[in-house]
């Protein structure tokens, strides 16, 4: 009898697995072509798809590459690597409330992290409550990070090793917009949990605002009580471009604790402009941003921590064949270039009054091939210059790397 | 036909880069490296090189794996780039001590200064009446060989009471050893006091003896071997295994001599001579010999470090007021001139010369020199320019 019971459930539940992947039952979210979509709207401005008439849908992108590099003559060979596979699920709970989340599995299994989860509430177009797990909109790749949107395999240096994306964080804001002819303003202003002291005081050996990602328990407790605020405003012209200023800043260390006071309060700051364009004719796409961060460290602690910082990168993508290829009717070959500058420390010496190094400038040309427009196939080649602190003469790295990044 | 073009361009260019060596940076010439192992190390002790090599430079220390809670740097390769001299960025500081017979400021922090503390910490100052040097980190390279020298080389090449009249006198700097140090076997002691040999003023035993010392000192991290907190003087537990101290010490012994580049050329040629013949090498003595080392590659070996391992008067213009062990304040032992023309690379493309780091150039350094130096000093003035030139460029070879 057993046997019949469970021969009938699978059978039943066979079929129901049949259905979920039977493409008539799945539909496509309609995604905006208005040509007015701007950073902050990246985290919708993705596929989904939508079983029936289910209120959920769901989407996701992939990362794997093949890279080899060598610095200096010295190679760790040949590289295959699944960098991210991650997972959207979004639900429209009401007319006006809608929830979305991202789950990213980095590096095969190694890291596993809630990216975004939030609840959005519109009130009006200009003004939207937000709560939950948000990224924080420093610059513009925080938010805007997919892999198959770009066509370079690493992501940028200057926002992932100097600014800390992806960076997310629990807690609240608003944010609105504001259409006009040609024009849109957006704003976004967030509260949440924020840094730790491990941005000094860590294994990179430099000041790291990435290190704090280690901290997992921010999202469920603040480091030491104070919010760390992040704000944004942008402008975006239909023929001209999007312009993006924001500001992060707030207290990084655990000044008190039980009520005794530990350290004198110590503010991060950062400041980031974020510019894209694509150029009439030429068609070429612009894609630029630049941050500087400001951390109070301690004049008693050491100089290997940065106390100011700057970098920035800039993407040309160059679309140069653009025509069917292998049934695909809107593949498009591009060539791509990308310049990158980090300096993790600005600054002099106090016992010399030299430079102070610890810097790198990369080079970036690339191919990319899309099939469609959220498939990437991508062939780079970095070169690297790194400094050390006291500005000896640089490592030099650089090789290749072949990658693919969809959506699903 | 198409596809099949933008294919075979795809391909020609995948291919056109991959076969590009020129495309992938190669490793400098060997003899402009102060880092790597001196060739021969069996497989197994290329491993052990590794994990030294790995804690030596990729180990940064903090609040967490025990930095501080006072300090100088957060990890050995701070002090280190590349296998080189260090710079005045992390020059070490050391007090209270005049004669041999001590520090008398150890309860006040002595010997030496943590300049810099965790947040929330304050970090040392010197103590009011404790005279002080400061010390600028030498190489790391070819450290092995050195310690393999035997007392009796080094006894050979000591002349306390300058029976030959040349005005150099030169004295190993005699001290007693901390417990977890075991003595060589052909060790020669004297009143219990064993001869040291590595640091400014020879007051490291070996690079056992110099390595928990970096750590304790240069770090703040305790071991079985030091397991005193320079933050508050007591014992606590070890924040380094034995096993990683033991690694950085093989890394140690095991890093390559500096390699000379140019020696055919000319001036190279003329330079050594006149190095010789204005008597520099009464104590940066050319040559020295290994004894046997179970590390085949450094046993029984003839190398050219350019020192004499013991401690001269170097006059009252390099007298710091501050010694360690049984130094006197104005001597210091003979750097080690090998991988000399190599320093800008470590320290930020100039150099930081003596042991403070205040010679900014070879021959500021060599103009420095007085007591014992003196003579030699003297000679080198009535160089003429080219001659001088001729020297300085045989040094920058080293």
């Amino acid at each position: 009898m057993r046997k019949i019971i469970t021969i009938l459930l699978l059978a039943i539940l066979s079929t129901a697995s049949y259905s979920q992947i039977d493409p008539v039952l799945l539909r496509k979210t309609v995604r905006d072509t208005s040509g007015m979509i701007m950073n902050m709207d990246a985290v919708y401005n993705r596929p989904f798809l939508q079983l029936g008439k289910l209120p959920v849908a769901l989407g996701g992108y992939a990362e794997a590459n093949y890279q080899y590099l060598q610095e200096d003559g010295i190679t760790e060979g040949h590289q295959f690597q699944m960098r991210r596979l991650t997972l959207f699920v979004s639900s429209s709970i009401a007319k006006r409330i809608k929830f979305l989340s991202e789950i990213e599995f980095e590096d095969g299994t190694k890291e596993i992290n809630i990216e975004f989860a939030s609840v959005d509430f519109e009130f009006a177009p200009l003004l939207n409550l937000r709560a939950g797990v948000v990224m924080n909109p420093i610059g513009a790749f925080n938010q805007n990070h997919d892999g198959p949107k770009w066509e370079f395999v690493d992501r940028p240096i200057s926002a992932t090793q100097m600014l800390p994306a992806t960076w997310s964080n629990v807690g609240f804001g608003i944010f609105g917009k504001k259409y006009t002819k040609d024009w849109v303003y957006a704003y976004e202003a967030y509260l949440t949990n924020g840094f730790d002291d491990k941005i000094i005081d860590n294994a990179e050996n430099k000041t790291f605002l990435p290190a704090s990602k280690e901290n997992k328990d921010r999202f469920e407790e603040s480091f030491n009580g104070s919010p760390l605020f992040t704000g944004k405003v942008a402008v975006r012209n239909r023929n001209i471009g999007e312009l993006g200023l924001s500001y992060m800043g707030g207290i990084y260390n655990k000044y008190e604790e039980d009520g005794l006071e530990l350290d004198e309060k110590r503010k991060v700051n950062v400041y980031a402009v974020d510019f894209n364009t694509t150029l009439p004719k030429l068609n070429t796409y612009i894609n630029a941003e630049w941050a500087w961060v400001n951390v109070n460290v301690p004049d008693t602690y050491t100089e290997q921590f940065g106390r100011k910082q700057q970098g920035g990168f800039i993407d040309f993508v160059q679309p140069v064949f653009k025509k069917p290829l292998f049934g695909f009717d809107k593949s498009v070959i591009n060539a791509a270039l990308r310049l990158e500058y980090v300096d993790w420390n600005k600054g002099t010496f106090k016992s010399t009054g030299g430079n102070i190094s610890d810097e790198l400038f990369s080079i970036v040309p690339a191919i990319s091939w899309r099939p469609t427009a959220q498939t990437v196939i991508r062939l780079n080649y970095r070169y690297n210059w790194q400094k050390d602190i006291l500005g000896n003469p640089p490592a030099k790295l650089a090789g290749f790397q072949f990658g693919v990044s969809t959506y699903f | 036909m198409q596809k099949f073009k933008i294919i075979l361009v795809i391909v020609l260019v995948i291919t056109g880069l991959v076969a590009c060596e020129k495309m992938l940076p190669q490793a400098p010439p060997d003899d402009e490296l102060l880092d790597g192992p001196v060739e021969g190390l069996s497989y197994e002790q290329n491993r052990r090189f590794l994990a030294g090599d790995v804690a030596f430079n990729d180990e940064v220390f903090t609040s967490q794996t025990g930095l501080g809670s006072i300090f100088v740097a957060t990890s050995c390769g701070s002090c280190h780039a590349g296998d080189g001299k260090g710079h005045p960025f992390t020059t070490l500081t050391r007090f209270g001590q005049t004669d041999s017979t001590g520090n008398q400021f150890l309860h006040l922090g002595g010997p030496q200064l943590q300049n810099r503390a965790l947040p929330g910490y304050l970090p040392e100052t010197i103590p009011a009446g404790a005279t002080f040097s400061k010390f600028t980190p030498p190489a790391n390279t070819g450290l092995g060989f050195l310690e393999l020298v035997s007392d009796a080389d080094i006894l050979a090449m000591a002349d306390p009471m300058d029976s030959d009249g040349d005005g150099i006198s030169g004295v190993p700097n005699y001290a007693f050893l901390p417990s977890f140090i075991t003595p060589v076997a052909n060790a020669i002691p004297r009143n219990g006091k064993y001869i040291h040999r590595f640091g400014k003023k020879a007051a490291a035993y070996n690079l056992l003896h110099q390595t928990v010392n970096a750590y304790n000192q240069d770090i703040g991290i305790t071991s079985t071997f030091e397991p005193k907190d320079v933050y508050t003087g007591q014992n606590i537990d070890p924040e380094v295994s034995d096993v990683t101290v033991q690694n950085v010490v093989f890394y140690l012994q095991t890093l390559k001599a500096p390699v000379q580049r140019k020696q055919n050329d000319a001036d190279v040629i003329a330079g050594k001579s006149i190095f010789i013949q204005s008597g520099c090498e009464s104590c940066h003595k050319q040559s020295l010999k290994t004894g046997f080392s179970s590390i085949t590659p450094l046993s029984n070996k003839t190398f050219h470090p350019y020192t004499d391992l013991l401690l001269h008067d170097m006059g009252p213009g390099l007298d710091d007021g501050y010694t360690e062990g049984n130094a006197k304040t104005a001597e210091w032992r003979t750097p080690p001139l090998w991988g000399l023309g190599l320093s800008p690379n470590s320290q930020g493309g100039q150099y930081f010369l003596m042991h403070d780091g205040r010679a900014k150039s070879i021959e500021e350094a060599i103009i420095l020199h007085g007591g014992e130096g003196q003579r030699s000093k003297n000679n080198f003035q009535q160089l003429s320019s080219a001659e001088k030139q001729k020297l300085i460029k045989f040094l920058e070879s080293l």
